[in-house]
């Protein structure tokens, strides 16, 4: 198994390659002036070639991607150029490996904005994820289990209501009544476990987490509902009643070992996808994560940034991909790993 | 009546209700089964054989099932016992084997997992014990290398040995009952040999009274000492094998009996289907159900076989305990006169 995950790995990270090296050529295509955008709107035409020195945005596409694949093995230093590096030692600034760029309109490295934003959003995506699961299997079961009664109907009928709700009303209705109205918690912001403790962090989290769960709530209770019903009309359910099971470990033993099989590849993905950021809660609680950082840069033309979210998003869902497969090896004796 | 016999089924009726209305999937449906003795069920798919035989497994409750009549055990009706009541016997007193054994083990666990469970929720015993128990078991079917076949997965066996693995756990509770749903339909034909003489001899072995249900009537005549002919929900033939298969007394006895392929034969005798298709058991016609495929119904005066269902009454050989459900005044000078050549002579030679 591990020279299996090994395998997989490597194949990941040269995926991961391919990945940049196609973001690279699609923004070096893109009609803008990258430099300019790099050095800002008064820049005079002097400081912008100076910007494009500086960040090599003179050289051509493959060697600049070269660069950044060497940045990522051994780290690099911005400017790059010997020239520049002389007359403006007081511009050095060190990117350690993995190296994911320099961010000219944060004045920071790329590893720097990530290392700050990806802690809120797999705080986010953690939290969400233990409530959608929490909630959206109890409930998808619980339909199953009563299937065509009236519980059964309201379950199914009230999550596609909320499903039905954009996730920015969602968020802001939980801010409007929860905390403004109400006052039931405080205006949520993200604080680290270091800074204030789990119970703070937590208790920050929960209506972002709550928000962002209710997007998945729909689907996760349906697709829970139709597994177990699936399962439950399986030969060998047939079996372990004819045994003289009572009918709850023929549900909890027997129906959901199999039942719940499939969901684990649904959460892995939906879970890595939301570590890359989830825009719109986190720009309605203006919390600062990946999300946030993903739209900020975009609108600013943040090149280098927006490269490393796309390395380190696709690297959470390669991650995951991995582990769900691995998973699956575990739970089901029937797959073989290779 | 109830005491006389160790099972007596008795006007079973399983209805399901359905959107369409109601599925008479079993009819009137009764027989007796003495302790060692074999009732093999026959009939095409979809006459009942399934669901009239899971309804004394009591597998049937928590469904839209409606479920009238009795099935007397030892004395007990069945049909009036609690889930709970219902569910110590399941198992313990009344197993059942089915058709596939690759889909009725679950996949995730191993074999003697499974089996160890069927003993455990029965008998408060240790892993341990329950585990040597199992081997032993295991041993007993015939499964070569039992102490490592024990941690083998379902999809590791062949479909004989899964099949063997299925007998285990039935058996493992010594079972008076033991319900065998087609359990060589999946399988090869000699593996399905095997797996009879197994049931054979392991019937002897524990005294245990067998309601084998199959489509094939070589089955039957290998292994019963009665024989029931289900038609759409109901019985339309009952008799000791002897009788029913060397004097059939309705047509599609007939019809199954020239059917049969004969494997052995080497002379072209053409293999005689039955033409048609069994009836939906949904808002059924009056008279007989077979009449629509029958090809001795213009033997009948009048059209009584489209007006009045036979009833299920001692035919003209056999006595009062060969009973048929025919309206033909003379079958068995027509079964002698048009059918029996028809019949490969394995069948009704058999006993
Ligand atoms: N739960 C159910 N609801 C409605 N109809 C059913 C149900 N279970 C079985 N039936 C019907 O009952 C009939 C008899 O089925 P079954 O006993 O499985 O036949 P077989 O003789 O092949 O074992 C079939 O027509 C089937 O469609
Ligand atoms: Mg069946």
């Amino acid at each position: 198994m591990w020279a299996y995950a090994a395998r997989r790995v490597v194949i990941g990270v040269m995926l991961l390659l391919a990945l940049t090296l196609v973001t690279f050529v699609l923004f070096f295509a893109s009609p803008a002036d990258q430099a300019r955008h790099a050095c800002g709107k008064q820049c005079t035409d002097e400081q912008i070639a100076v910007t494009e020195k500086a960040l090599g945005y003179d050289k051509p596409v493959y060697e600049q991607w070269g660069m950044f694949v060497k940045g990522l093995a051994t780290g690099r230093e911005f400017p790059a150029d010997p020239e520049l590096k002389k007359t403006h030692p007081e511009f050095i600034t060190d990117c350690d490996a993995p190296c994911l760029g320099y961010s000219k309109t944060n004045g920071k490295t790329v590893n720097y904005l990530i290392g700050k934003a990806a802690p809120v959003s797999v705080s986010l995506a953690v939290v969400a994820v233990v409530l959608w699961l929490a909630f959206g299997v109890s409930l998808g079961i619980i339909a199953a289990v009563v299937k065509g009664s009236i519980i059964d109907r309201g379950i199914v009928g009230l999550t596609l209501i909320i499903y039905a709700f954009p996730t920015f009303f969602l968020g802001v209705f939980f801010l409007k009544f929860v905390v403004v109205k109400w006052g039931i918690l405080a205006y949520p912001g993200y604080v680290s476990i270091a800074e204030g403790g789990v119970a703070n962090w937590l208790n920050n989290l929960l209506l972002p987490g709550m928000t962002l769960a209710l997007v998945f709530l729909a689907s996760y209770v349906r697709m829970t509902r139709a597994f177990v019903l699936e399962s439950l009309g399986e030969d060998y359910i047939r079996t372990a009643r004819a045994k003289g099971l009572t009918s709850r470990r023929v549900l909890f033993k027997h129906a959901l070992r199999a039942a719940l099989t499939p969901l684990v590849t649904m959460t892995g993905i939906d879970f890595a996808s939301l570590l890359g950021g989830a825009i719109i809660t986190e720009q309605v609680f203006a919390y600062n994560g990946m999300g946030k950082l993903t739209v900020d840069s975009s609108q600013a033309w943040d090149l280098p940034t927006i490269i490393g979210i796309v390395v380190v998003a696709g690297a959470f869902v390669i991650l995951a991909n991995i582990i769900v497969d691995i998973c699956y090896a575990l739970i089901d004796p029937r797959v073989r790993l290779g | 009546m109830n005491n006389e016999h160790f099972l007596s089924v008795n006007d079973l009726q399983v209805h399901f209700k359905t959107a369409d209305g109601i599925v008479k999937a079993t009819d009137g449906l009764s027989y007796t089964l003495d302790r060692g003795k074999t009732l093999g069920i026959v009939g095409e798919s979809g006459s009942g054989k399934s669901v009239s035989s899971s309804a004394i497994m009591g597998l049937h409750q928590g469904t839209s099932a409606r479920i009238e009549g009795n099935v007397w055990l030892d004395g007990v009706d069945l049909l009036t016992l609690s889930p709970p009541e219902m569910r110590k016997l399941r198992g313990k007193e009344i197993a059942m084997i089915f058709q596939d054994p690759l889909s009725a083990l679950h996949p995730y666990y191993t074999v003697g997992h499974q089996i160890a469970e069927a003993y455990r929720v029965h008998n408060a015993v240790s892993k341990k014990h329950a585990r040597k128990k199992v081997v032993e078991m295991l041993e007993l079917v015939g499964i070569p290398q039992p102490e490592r076949r024990f941690d083998g997965y379902p999809h590791e066996y062949s479909g004989g040995m899964r099949q063997r693995a299925m007998i285990a756990m039935a058996l493992i509770n010594d079972p008076s009952l033991l319900i065998a749903d087609e359990p060589t339909t999946a399988l090869d034909v000699t593996v399905q040999a095997q797996i009879l003489d197994l049931l054979q001899k392991l019937q002897k072995e524990f005294n245990t009274a067998i309601i084998m249900i199959t489509h094939d009537l070589g089955v039957v005549a290998e292994m019963a000492d009665d024989a029931l002919v289900m038609y759409a929900g109901r019985a339309v033939e009952y008799g000791p094998v002897s009788e029913v298969l060397t004097h059939p007394e309705m047509p599609y006895t007939w019809g199954l009996l020239s059917s049969v392929p004969d494997v052995t034969a080497d002379t072209d005798i053409p293999m005689v289907p039955i033409p048609g298709n069994p009836p939906s058991l949904l808002n059924q016609p009056p008279g007989c159900a077979f009449q629509p495929r029958c090809v001795h119904s213009s033997k009948v005066p009048g059209d009584l076989c489209k007006t009045t269902m036979p009833d299920l009454l001692p035919g003209s050989h056999g006595g009062s305990g060969h009973l048929t459900r025919c309206h033909l005044p003379n079958p068995e000078l027509i079964y002698e006169t048009e059918v029996a050549h028809d019949v490969t002579p394995t069948q009704s030679e058999e006993r």
